[in-house]
């Protein structure tokens, strides 16, 4: 596991961050990863810029959706939080808070308490994420063991508790993840993440694989486990329709950085990042069956071959010259939402279209 | 040989005959054996079947597009590779273009005996399939020329070079890479993901065929490329007037896109009619249920879901009576006992359900 480099320099704080009513329980503040590629035939080192100075919050009881197409590190921007990355990833800036105390601080060693006890995930593919071969019941225990939260026969009943939570039988808990169907499978994860009590969930695409019954079945149970347990989680998907169902804010990732941020009604309804506008109207809606749907021209950017300025400017209808000199900074854009609003109520777009009309004093400083 | 001239007496003539229904599928069954344990063949057990589809009937008019809708299980895949000839069926009739498909004459080219009745390969020259998967559909060691131009090459058409090229080109053209020469020498690996799925539909168009089996052609896309594909598979529609069979799970997708409608439900049609009709006034309960939890992309229209609950039954053990009634809000002691045909609830409009029409 790789240390992080330069997550102890502080960087300021979003304006708006001050004295929020209710305390965020993860606060991710200008986060950055890099993938370094050593790659012995060519000289020196390719490094891709995977995420760059990414900042949200989410609240307890609250449920934050990040979305965007394949690649736009949504499932880095979790990784890095878990402090999961591979071998190759390298966070190069930023703070990470639960709770006030920086993870990327932490040793290993004190990391290794936080991952399930603190924070959860149900990983991408709950196919590929069980062990084939040990029972699902045993399989949700081993976090509990691990943590030597209880002992066995306690541990056990708190495995059946569990399974019970999630709408699975009892008398299944000795049985393996083949025995399981696809929605199965996805709520014994849900029951794994959940063994020891964590406060944050990360879903990394819970119901990307699934039947829409029984997406709408693994989101509902979401919503009610956190309800019950007034979890926060953290919802990555590429579905626009699952995050304005069951999230309160949304981050819209591009390219490895935020387009827009803010919460749900404030984006879908008045988006304001060219990008964000177009994959709405580029999402088929069951209410609007449109004469012709958006498309946006052109791929996604690959990560060690950046556009310079704006990464969606070789996309954007609205690019002007300016757009490849410079990267848009992320400020805010609801005039209406009073400055003592927390960050959470506040919304944020990052294209160089809003910089003029947004106040000097709303534009983020130490940039 | 030339297969345009055995295939259908040469396009001029086949527009002339041209049938207003270009598909019709009546009674298709089509069950798969499931493999017995060797103790239960040698005590003779009765073995076992998947009734994957299980008595569907269903016809697409000429230039219009149908959208067959279900969950996984639900047999809509099965329909489509039993319509290509991918699979037999098991009993039923596909009616091309008013001709009835030969499945004895699978590898002649030749026109059959009896007018009435077109072989596999003169249905597989007018119908093509597009799968679901661009990354695995696409032969990776061969070029984006050799693959759009092996569908003429099998049927024999066009094999002059410069014939050829021209097809290739028109196609490629056709399906937005543009310009096509570009295209020729490069792999599939080269292109994204986009890029392969509108090669795949090149050479379905190459052969200038009359209907597109679309099996989820976009569900691998991501949403800025699939707004592009869907766009391209209707523009296709509109200009060149070919059918589609559009076989997917995605409401939202359908409601863009399609002229009729199907929701199948473990291997049977329980709900069809013109797109606006079944959306809009849904009878069956369990297309209410599967409207009702399509996520909506709009956070202030979040409503009251009607979640089903467990899961579609196995196949191989259909429930009695109406099949959905495990599951069933509104099932009565009628359903378990009374399997529900298709009925007309409006013009246009079919459910089948004991509690309507």
């Amino acid at each position: 596991m790789q240390t992080p480099a330069g997550g102890a320099s502080p960087l300021s704080r979003p304006v708006g961050l001050s004295e929020p009513s209710q305390n965020p329980l993860l606060s991710v503040r200008h986060l950055s990863t890099d993938f370094v590629s050593l790659d012995k035939t060519k000289k020196g080192a390719e490094v891709a810029h995977a995420l760059e100075d990414v900042s949200f919050e989410v609240c307890p009881g609250q449920t934050l959706g990040l979305v965007g197409e394949s690649g736009c590190g949504k499932t880095t921007t979790l990784m890095s939080v878990m402090r999961l990355l591979s071998a190759a990833g390298r966070i190069t800036a930023g703070e990470v808070l639960l709770d006030g105390v920086d993870l990327l601080d932490l040793s290993e060693r004190e990391m290794r308490r936080y991952r399930w006890k603190e924070m959860a995930m149900i990983f991408q593919g709950a196919m590929n994420a069980l062990n084939p071969v040990v029972p699902v019941g045993d399989q949700i225990r081993e976090p509990i063991l691990l943590h030597e939260l209880m002992d066995r026969p306690e541990a056990d009943r708190r495995v059946e508790e569990l399974l019970d939570l999630v709408g699975i039988a009892k008398s299944r808990k000795d049985q393996y993840p083949h025995q399981y169907s696809g929605g199965m499978r996805q709520r014994a994860m849900i029951a794994m993440a959940l063994a020891c009590e964590p406060r944050l969930l990360f879903a990394d695409e819970p119901t990307t694989a699934l039947d829409v019954m029984i997406q709408a079945q693994v989101l509902e149970l979401l919503k009610h486990i956190q309800a019950e347990l007034g979890l926060a989680i953290v919802l990555v998907t590429h579905d626009l329709g699952v995050i304005a169902e069951v999230c309160d804010s949304v981050v819209v990732m591009y390219g490895g950085v935020v387009a827009e941020y803010g919460p749900i009604d404030a984006v879908y309804n008045t988006p304001q990042h060219p990008y964000t506008q177009l994959l709405l109207e580029a999402f088929p809606d069951l209410n609007r069956p449109a004469e012709t749907l958006a498309s946006i021209p052109g791929t996604p950017p690959r990560l060690n071959d950046l556009p310079p300025g704006c990464r969606f400017g070789p996309r954007c209808p609205k690019y002007w010259g300016f757009c490849s000199e410079q990267k848009p900074r992320l400020v805010e854009v609801t005039s209406m939402a009073s400055r003592q609003a927390p960050f959470l109520q506040q919304h944020w777009a990052a294209c160089h279209l809003l910089e003029e009309v947004a106040s000097p004093a709303t534009v983020k400083e130490n940039d | 040989m030339d297969t345009q001239t055995t295939c259908a007496g040469g396009a001029s003539q086949r527009k002339m005959e041209a049938q207003q229904t270009i598909l019709e599928v009546r009674q298709l069954h089509k069950h798969f054996p499931v493999r017995q344990a060797l103790v239960d063949t040698l005590l003779h057990k009765p073995g076992k079947t998947v009734r994957a589809v299980d008595g569907v009937s269903f016809s697409i008019g000429r230039g219009k597009v149908m959208a067959l809708v279900g969950e996984s299980g639900s047999g809509k895949t099965t329909i489509a590779r039993t319509l290509i000839g991918l699979e037999e069926p098991t009993s039923g009739e596909i009616l091309f273009d008013g001709q009835m498909l030969d499945d004895s004459r699978r590898h002649t080219r030749d026109e059959p005996k009896t007018p009435a009745r077109i072989s596999l390969k003169c249905l597989r020259l007018r119908a093509q399939m597009v799968f679901q998967d661009p990354y695995e559909s696409l032969n990776p060691r061969a070029t984006i020329f050799e693959i759009v131009a092996e569908p003429l090459e099998v049927h024999g058409i066009a094999k002059e070079a410069q014939e050829r090229e021209k097809r290739v080109t028109t196609a490629l053209e056709e399906a937005g890479l543009r310009p096509a020469a570009d295209y020729f020498l490069r792999y599939p690996h080269e292109l994204s993901g986009g890029q392969r799925q509108r090669v795949v539909i090149a050479a379905a168009m190459a052969l200038e065929p009359e209907l597109l089996l679309a099996d989820e052609p976009v569900s691998m896309l991501d949403v800025s490329i699939r707004a592009e594909i869907l766009n391209l598979l209707r523009e296709l529609q509109r200009r060149r007037g070919v059918s589609i069979l559009f076989i997917t799970h995605d409401m939202g997708t359908v409601a863009y896109f399609a002229d009729q409608l199907a929701i199948m439900y473990l291997g049977r049609i329980v709900e069809s009619g013109e797109t606006f009709q079944v959306l809009r006034n849904a009878r069956h309960p369990y297309t209410q249920a599967l409207l009702s939890v399509v996520p909506v992309p709009n956070p202030r229209l979040r409503r009251q879901r009607m979640i089903l609950q467990g899961e579609t039954p196995n196949p191989v053990d259909i429930p009695s009576g109406c099949r959905f009634h495990p599951r069933c809000p509104l099932a009565s002691e009628r359903c378990r006992h009374a399997d529900p045909e298709l009925r007309e609830v409006e013009a246009g409009h079919q459910a089948a359900c004991l509690l309507v029409g």
